[in-house]
């Protein structure tokens, strides 16, 4: 079946049934963004011997999501002759 | 150039959703809590300041006030993240707004002073006459020390705000100002840029010290009231 299987071991074919199958209650979003922080704290933060990258990492993100939030006014100040 | 200044300070709203909640509450990502005794390098740096923060600022209260060390500690922590954060390029800092200010500055001086009143009345009623001060004045005084009592969360609130503005709005013009002399005269474009790289540093001291003030200011009303 294509349910309780890894996204990397899914078929293309397979694909839409099992995005289908994932559990899109509140509490699963909820342990979906808890799985999530958790996975990226374990591996860059929470080790023995942190660097900056595990913070800059984050912030390189939000700095990114800023961006694309702001396009839209971005957009008009590039240089070029015809807007 | 007039609607350019300016955008950069409005609320984000995507498709119609606030989405400066979400930018309000991002810098609590970057506070990691932990049960251990010995931690991650990143949450051991962090407890190492906040004792240092919290020892600094809280030893000159009695054990009343020292009650207020959770709010006071976390409050510095909230601005001063939420500047520093708002250097960062295209970033939205949500204490430039004066209604967030204004919403932190007005319970937290109405806590203190209204603690004051309950608990030590007679002191807190007389803090409004300096001491020694000629008779004929009395009636005036009176009068000058419930204004500066009243305008003093607006001044908190007002105080952060500017700073904060102001310095984001000095880095805009300043580097657009480089970026526009670059094709005219490239020493002066050098100078500006100079201009830039110790406005920044200079930015990155007041996201800090305005938070500190903030807290003191706040800390300090508390010493009165307690």
């Amino acid at each position: 079946a294509a349910s309780e299987k890894k996204l990397l071991e899914v078929k293309l074919g397979e694909l839409p049934s099992w995005i289908l199958m994932r559990d899109f209650t509140p509490s699963g979003i909820a342990g979906a963004f808890q799985r999530g922080y958790y996975r990226y704290y374990n591996k860059y933060v929470n080790v023995k011997k942190g660097s900056i990258a595990g913070l800059s990492m984050v912030l390189a993100a939000y700095v990114f999501l800023n961006y694309c939030r702001s396009y839209k006014e971005l957009k008009h100040e590039r240089l070029r002759k015809y807007h | 150039m007039n609607e350019n200044l300016f955008t950069s300070f409005i609320t984000p709203v995507i498709l119609g959703l606030p989405l400066v909640t979400l930018i309000v509450l991002f810098p609590s990502l970057l506070f990691p809590t932990s049960n251990r005794l010995v931690n991650n390098r990143f949450v051991t740096l962090q407890q190492w300041m906040l004792q240092l923060v919290s020892k600094q600022m809280m030893s000159i209260h009695n054990s009343k006030g020292q009650t207020w060390t959770l709010m006071l500690m976390s409050l510095i922590l909230f601005i001063g993240s939420t500047n520093l954060l708002g250097l960062l390029p295209h970033s939205f800092t949500p204490t430039t707004q004066l209604s967030m200010n204004l919403g932190m500055a007005i319970p937290l001086w109405a806590g203190a002073v209204i603690t004051g009143f309950r608990n030590k009345t007679k002191a807190s009623l007389a803090h409004f006459l300096p001491q020694g001060t000629p008779t004929p004045l009395i009636p005036m005084l009176v009068i000058i020390e419930t204004i500066s009592l009243f305008i003093q969360p607006m001044a908190l609130a007002v105080r952060l705000t500017a700073n904060i503005t102001a310095g984001h709005l000095l880095i805009h013009l300043i580097g657009g100002a480089t970026l526009a002399l670059m094709s005219i005269s490239t020493t002066t474009a050098l100078i500006t840029f100079t201009i830039l790289i110790l406005l920044t540093i200079l930015e990155f001291a007041v996201a800090m010290i305005q938070a500190y003030v903030f807290t003191l200011l706040v800390s300090l009303y508390l010493h009165d009231n307690t």
